[in-house]
Formats: C-alpha cells, structure tokens, sequence
C-alpha cells in the first residue's frame, strides 16, 4: 500500500525535485565548510542562512499550494501556523539559554524575570526536551488547524468568508501574542538564542547542518505532497476545488477532505517555522501579521499554484526579489510587490510554471500541429463575462453573488 | 466669631450700601480702598482684621487680588516708600492696578504676616463677597468652591445668601453646598444630617459619593443606614450611567465602522469580490480632505470652517473616480474569480499606500477641525463630543441616502437585480458591466466619505486604511452581504460589544474575543446575519 504510494508519488518531475534538493542539502554545507574562503565555489556562512530561510519559505509556500492550489481554499491565515511552529522551536531555544541570559536565571528566561514570573508558565514545561519541542511544532499547527477546520468546513464556510475568518485567527493571534501576560515575550518575541541540541547556533557548521535540514525538511515536503496529489485522495481533492457541491452530490466527505489537507499543511507550515527561527536567530509576533500570509500566498500564485515545483519556484523568486529592492530600492519595493500581485493575477493566473508550459506546448504544436483551446485572452473572458462566450456555459465565468 | 457676625452685617448691609451708585461714590470708594489698603502695611493684626472688615464691605471686585494675596502670604510693605505690593512670581504689583512696580535699589520689603484666625476671616470674607455678588456665575463658583470645602463656619453665611438667591441653578448649588457642609459637620443634630442626605445624593456623580463616604466614617447606626441607602442608589445610578456612556462610546465605534464598511458591502453584495483596496480609498479621501483644506486656508481662509463640507463631495467624486478606474482597468478581467480579485486588490492597496508615501511622506498629516465640530457636551451624564456626535450622524446619512439610491433609483434597481440573479439581470437587458463599474464607483466613493469623516479621530497617515481593513471585513462578513441594514446591525453590534467588553478585559484582549466571536459566528450562520435567500446552490 505505501510501497504503492510511494511508486504513484515518485513520478519524473517529483524524483527530479527531490534530488535537486538532497543535492543542495549536500553540496551548499560542503561548499561552506570544505572550500575556504575565498576560492573560487565558497558559499559564505551568511548566504547559506538566507538560503535556508528562502527553503522555509518555500516549504511553507508549498503548504499553502496543498489547500489553495490542489484543495481550492485559499488560507489567508497560513502565517499564523509558521509562527506557531517556530515559537514552539524559540521555546526551546529560550530554554537552552539556561544561565547565560542577561538576568542569570536557571529556568526562566530573561523576558520573564524581568516581567516578574515566579516560576514557568504550564505551556513552557517540557520545552526543554529537543523532542518533546518537536513534537509540539508538529501538533500546536495541527491542531489548531483541525479544530477551526473542523468547524469551518463542518459549517461549509467557504470562499472569500473562509479566506476573511483565517485573516481574522491570524490577526487574533498576532493581537494575542503581543500581549505581555500571555508569556511568550510580548512584541520583542523570543531571542538571543545560544545552543540547538548542545551546539552554538552560530556556529558555521550548525548554520550548515540547518542548511542541511531544511533542504531535506523540503525534499520530504515535496514527496508527501506528492503521494499526496498522486493519490485518489488527491484526485477528490481537486475534485472539490474544481466543483465542490458536485463532489458533495457523489457522495464524498468534501468537509474532510479539505480537513486533512488543511491540517497536513498546516503542519507542514509548523515544521517551516521551526527550521526558520534557528537561522534568523528570533521570532516574534509580527510574523503573524495578516500582511505576511497574504505574501505568501503571492509567492504561491507567482510561481503557479496547482503545481509542486510552482510554490518552491515562487517562494525563491519573490524573496531573491524582495532582499535585493530592500537593499538597493527600498522606496520602490512596495511598488513592486504590488505590481506583482495585480501583474500575477492579471496575466499569469497559472504562475511561472503556466507560463513554460505554454511555452512548451506552443513548440509541441509547431511540430505537430493539433488543436488545443488556449486560455481565454482578456477580451475573451469579457465575453464569458457578458455570457455571449457558448464556450463559458457550463463552466464558472461569472461573479457569484452570495447565494 | 463676633467678627464674622459682624462681617455678615456688613455683607447684609453690602447691597444696600452699594445701590446709589454714582461717579461721587464710586471715587470716594476708591480712595477709601487703597486708605486701607496703605494702611495694612503698618497694622498690627487687630488692625488688619478691622481692614479686612472694611474692606470686605466695600464690595468692591477690586479688593479680591489684595485680600487673597494677604490670606495666600504673597503681600509685602516696601519699607522705604511704605508701599503695598503683591508678590507674583519674581515680580510686585500694584495691588489695585494690578500693574507690575519697578523696585528701587534700596527697597526693603517685608512680608504682612497674618495668623490663622485671619486667614480664615480673609477666606470668609472672600467666599462672602462672591457669594452675594451681582453676577449669578459668580455666586455659582462661589458655591461650588463652598462645597469643595465644607466648613461648618459657613453655614449661616450659606442661609443668608440662599434666603435672598433667585436663579434656580444658583440656590440648588448653595442648598447643595449647604447639605454637604451640614453633613459633614458633627456637631449637627442627626435628624438634620438625615435630611441632607438626599439633598447632597441628588447632587450625583462621584463627588456625591466621596462626600458620603466620608461622612459614613464615624457616622451614628440611622445615619449610617441612610448614607448606606443613598450610596447604594447613587452607585446603581452609576452604574447605568456608564453603561449608557459605553453605549454612546460604541455608537460612535460602530458608526465609524459603518462608513468604513458599506462601502465594501455594496461592491461585496453585488460583484462577490473583497476589495483589499477599500481601506486605501478611506485613506485617499483623507488626503483629499487633507488637501481641500490646505488649498482653502491659502486661498479662502474665511471658509475654513465649511472645509469638511467642501471636502465631502471632492473625496466621494476622486475615490469614485478611481474606484471606476480600479473596476475597468484591473477587476474585470477578474471576474468569476473572487479569491484572485481579493490578491490583485491587494497588491493596488500596497502601491496606492507607497505612492501616497512617497508624496506626503510616511508622517501624520492634520486636518483641523471646524469650530462647530470641537468641543463637548453634557447630555445630563453623558459626555459626548461634538465630532463624535457630528459622526454618528453623517453616518446614518450615509446610511439612509444610500438606503433611498439602493430602493428608489434605477441604478439601485439594477444593482440589486445584479446581486440577486446576475445571468438573469443580463437576460433583462441590463448592462450588468455598467452596473459593477457603478457600484464599484459609489462603494470606493463611500469609502471616500469615511474618509473625510476619519480625519477628525485619527491620524492621517498612509497606513490609515490598514487600520479599519480588517474591521471592516468583520463587519461585512458578521452583517452579512445583500442586505443593508445587515451592515448596519453589525457594525454597531460590533461597535457597542468591543466597548463593552473593554472595561473587562482590556481593549487588546476585548478585540481579540470579538475576533473569535466572530469566527465562532461564521460557523453558525456561514452566510452573516442577514443573508440573501436563494434556491441556487453555491457554485
């Protein structure tokens, strides 16, 4: 059955995905750490964390691809999972601490000394075991996921409502965790980390080895979701994004399986903002801002959602972009990533990835010539629009009112 | 205590002596003042009780700096001229000119030293001669002082001035004054204090209660009991006091919401698409007004109090302009796909708050506001503000003026064939793109006047339309869409909850429940309040 699964998922593009990853989670550390300074091939120790922080965005871009692109349900809210996977990993950094902190206390970290704890709120205990922390970046996303989609889904709250309550659980936990009294630090979050696993997390060879994970965390991510679209599942799953009350009329759970998705990536988003906290050295709770899961979403439409390697792509391009406008144009690069939102939606609805394969098929067709319909030009979607395109019947081309 | 009977006589006597007035009297009474007034720097206290005396009874407004000076240890003798000036600051004044003296070198000044006793009969005195003043505001500070302290000394004083009082408001606040100085005094009879009680609980508010209070300390077991009682009605009173007060403050929350959220419910009702922009148009018509008023106080300052007026159609016609702009140029070739609408929104919301950055720049701009928007009011516990007020009905204007386009005007009937049946509407003969274009107009246009309206509580700054998005969301989605009154029930449902929980739970922690409420409500009714009924299926 897994074995089965696993063949399904390992398709020619996956395998090529999965290796270029396992490559880079080899070959960058190595660059790094075998290849002095200065020849020619170093990577330097900088660069390899802005990577590994481009690979955790990627991951969790892939996760929002699993609910919006193959699931039809746009999480305006996956921030919020990423942070809480990475507080959960800043909880255990904080512990590690121990006696070094500014304060010198044994169990408690600087923040709550100075903010008058007595002793360790629950939620904190425990967090000192690597394990245990790992385990809570996977199930505090998870959970949360489960328990608000239950509901939601249960409910059949869906499109822009959904999109607007996971905007209002984000903005809740950003509120939240601004707050001093909830013990996660307030607005300074959590920082000043020293030790992962008994190692300096800045040293060169930790930052490498984070490198490391995160590459493989992402190759891992790619596989799952791959035997995960590859499956019936999978095929269901697009089913309900394509024609949800149709898929409910064949009789499927459509409320479950947008919850498993929902979950899994949740997860997936936790496991993101484990692997990003270590090699950015903080997290706090701008990372839940509202604005930061809507760029995600950017970077997954960017690249080509509905796709695998789309949301990677797009995770990378975006934040390549994004790093060199806020360094040499920092004015203009609000300009810039709104054009691309209105640019991106306008003219590559299907992202980058759409984009080659319109190239491809258009030099598969010069060769053997062959009717395919091409994606509606602008004028065309106005004529679907005032339903004089026959071609539109049958499929949605118009604004739905609430109904 | 024979000197205050004396000086009440006099007082008595005050507005008897001064009816005849003339030009003759009026200068023998000025000489006759600034006599007394020399006279004080060599008087021994006996003296200078007489002086007070004296000149207490001249009645005159002129003797209040002297006499307070004298209480307050602010006078001094300049020993070598013998003149008498008041110490204010580092500088000495005339005391009847009240015009600053330039000291000599050899000038040697000396303190008029008064005792206690004095100093009380300079207060009396004072107090006396405002309370029997010929101007009603007068008399009223003169009580109200009277009852911030109360001194049992005052009582006949307070009788005589209530027997001859004939401005209602005045004599409530002697009587007032009265009943908190019997109260407070122990050596009345119980039966007497008793019958204050109520008198000083009408009075209300949280001075009433720290009076009573007090007088609770070591009051005897009767009059206990009725301190208890008049507390206890005092604080229930309260109590709906601030609750009506919370509700006036979520009134005015709830009106801001709804400006900030019709808008997005008339392009959300009609076209199904979230416009991440709307905050954007609040902002621009911020700046609009922002801009109209700049443009008046240059060129016609005498219509600066009417800027707002003028600034209203000015921010609906550019945000509608550019909301029809928005419609033709980006959202029509989005149509039938929401979620992609909601992300091209975005990213204009992004540009249009850069490109307002980078032309006024990230700090607060200033809208001043007219003069008949400023200031408050007392509504009998309340206390509401002009430009809160001055909201609360704009948006209830706006509220019913786009009720009467949505019911009584053609374009209104459109919209709402478009909301109810789209591919129906079309098949009618109605040019469902005009209709969007339209609608996306007048809701980016209402955006505008929220705008406007804005300026006066917040801060114009390019991120003010990021402040009011998310609100405004909530509104729409707990209202529901299609229906206007859906609107309003939300926003001032969500408006009067927020300040309500404030008291309990903090505004940060207040906000975040409302949050969850809401998403708890969705689940409940995935459709808002109101939704439109239907027999299509979603999809």
């Amino acid at each position: 059955m897994l074995t089965q699964a696993l063949f399904r998922a390992l398709d020619k593009k996956a395998i090529w995905v999965i290796a270029i990853f396992l490559a880079v989670a080899v070959l960058v550390p190595m660059a790094n750490l075998l290849i002095p300074p200065g020849q020619f091939g170093h990577v330097p120790t900088y660069l390899v964390s802005l990577m590994g922080k481009y690979l955790a965005y990627a991951i969790l871009a892939l996760a929002l691809d699993l609910v919006w692109g193959y699931c039809g349900i746009l999480s305006l809210g996956h921030g919020a999972f990423f942070a809480l996977g990475g507080y959960a990993m800043g909880m255990y950094l904080m512990r590690q601490i121990g006696t070094r902190g500014v304060y010198g206390h044994p169990v408690l970290p600087d923040f709550m000394v100075f903010l008058n704890y007595s002793e360790l709120p629950w939620f904190w205990l425990g967090m000192d075991n690597f394990w245990f922390a790992m385990l809570m970046v996977v199930f505090v996303p998870g959970l949360l996921a489960f328990v608000f989609g239950f509901f939601a889904f249960r409910s059949r709250v869906t499109g822009v409502y959904l999109s607007i309550i996971t905007q209002a659980m984000t903005f809740a936990l950003l509120l939240a965790f601004f707050r001093n009294d909830m013990g996660f630090g307030g607005n300074n979050g959590l920082t000043d980390f020293k030790d992962i696993l008994g190692v300096s997390v800045q040293a060169q060879s930790t930052r490498a080895t984070l490198f490391a994970a995160t590459a493989i965390a992402l190759a891992l991510s790619v596989l799952v979701c791959s035997m995960i679209v590859n499956s019936k599942l999978g095929k269901v799953m697009v089913a309900v994004r394509d024609a949800e009350s149709r898929t409910r009329f064949l009789g499927y759970r459509v409320e479950y399986v947008k919850l498993f998705a929902f979950t899994v990536s949740a997860i997936m988003a936790g496991i993101a903002g484990a692997l990003y906290v270590p090699q950015v050295g903080i997290i706090n709770p701008s990372e839940f801002d509202p604005a930061n899961s809507i760029e995600v979403v950017i970077w997954t439409a960017v690249g080509g959602r509905g796709t695998l390697i789309g949301p990677i792509i797009g995770a990378i391009v975006v934040n390549l972009g994004k790093s060199w406008f806020t360094t040499t144009l920092p004015e203009l690069w609000l300009f810039a990533l709104g054009a691309l939102f209105v640019f991106t939606t306008l003219f590559l609805p299907k992202g980058i990835v759409g984009l080659w394969h319109q190239a491809r098929d258009r030099m598969r067709r010069r060769t053997e010539p062959e009717e395919r319909p091409e994606p509606p030009t602008p004028a065309q979607s106005a004529d679907i629009e005032r339903g004089e395109d026959p071609a539109s019947f049958g499929h949605e081309a118009q604004p739905k009112p609430a109904e | 205590m024979l000197i205050l009977r004396a000086l009440r006589l006099v007082l008595l006597a005050l507005p008897f002596l001064l009816l005849p007035s003339n030009a003759i009297r009026a200068q023998d009474a000025a000489t006759d003042i600034s006599a007394a007034i020399q006279a004080m720097g060599e008087a021994n206290l006996r003296e200078l009780e007489q002086i007070v005396a004296d000149l207490a009874a001249t009645g005159s407004d002129t003797v209040v700096p002297v006499l307070t000076a004298l209480g307050d240890g602010n006078l001094y003798l300049e020993e070598t001229s013998g003149a008498v000036l008041i110490e204010r600051g580092s500088a000495y004044l005339d005391p009847l000119s009240g015009e600053p003296v330039e000291l000599g070198a050899d000038a040697d000044l000396s303190k008029i030293r008064v005792n206690n006793g004095l100093r009380r009969d300079i207060a009396a005195a004072l107090a006396g001669m405002t309370l029997m003043s010929d101007n009603p505001a007068r008399r009223l500070t003169a009580a109200q002082g009277f009852m911030a302290n109360p001194d049992p000394a005052n009582i006949p004083l307070l009788d005589e001035a209530i027997a001859a009082e004939t401005d209602a408001n005045v004599l409530a606040a002697m009587q007032a004054a009265r009943a908190v100085t019997i109260l407070g005094d122990e050596e009345q009879s119980v039966a007497d204090r008793q019958a204050a009680v109520p008198l000083v609980a009408s009075g209300g508010g949280r001075n009433a209660l720290t009076v009573l209070n007090a007088a609770l300390i070591d009051a005897p077991e009767e009059l206990a009991s009725t301190i208890q009682s008049a507390i206890a009605g005092l604080e229930q009173e309260r109590a709906i006091w601030s609750a009506l007060q919370n509700v006036w403050f979520g009134l005015s929350l709830g009106s801001v919401l709804l400006l900030a959220a019709i808008g997005l419910a008339i392009t959300f009702g009609v076209m199904g698409v979230i416009n991440m922009a709307h905050g954007e148009m609040v902002m621009l018509g911020a700046y609009t007004t922002f801009i109209v008023q700049l443009v008046i106080r240059q060129n016609f300052p005498g219509l600066l109090d009417y800027s707002l007026l003028i600034a209203l159609p000015c921010a609906f016609l550019v945000t509608g302009a550019i909301g029809v702009g928005i419609e033709r140029g980006i959202i029509r070739w989005l149509y039938g796909r929401p979620l992609e609408t909601l992300l091209a929104t975005w990213g204009l919301s992004l540009i249009l708050q850069q490109t307002v950055r980078s032309i006024f720049g990230p700090t607060n701009q200033m809208v001043i506001a007219p003069t008949w928007m400023s200031g408050s009011t007392e509504f009998f516990g309340l206390s509401i503000t002009y430009g809160r007020f001055w909201i609360v009905i704009f948006a209830l204007i706006v509220f019913f003026m786009l009720l009467l386009i949505l019911n009584r005007t053609p374009l209104g009937l459109q919209m709402r064939a478009v909301t109810q049946n789209r591919r129906m509407a079309s098949a009618m003969g109605i040019r469902t793109p005009f209709v969007d274009a339209m609608t996306f107009g007048l809701g980016s246009g209402i955006a505008g006047l929220a705008g406007v309206a804005l300026t006066q509580i917040d801060n114009i700054s390019p991120n003010l339309g990021q402040n009011y998005i998310i609100d405004s969301f909530m509104v729409v989605v707990f209202g529901g869409v299609g229906n206007l009154w859906g609107t309003l029930v939300g926003a001032i449902t969500l408006g009067v909850a927020n300040k309500f929980l404030e008291p309990y739970a903090g505004a940060v922690l207040g906000k975040i429940l409302i949050l969850v409420l809401i998403i708890l409500f969705i689940q409940r009714r995935p459709r808002g309040l109101f939704a439109l009924k239907g027999r299509a299926v979603e999809q």
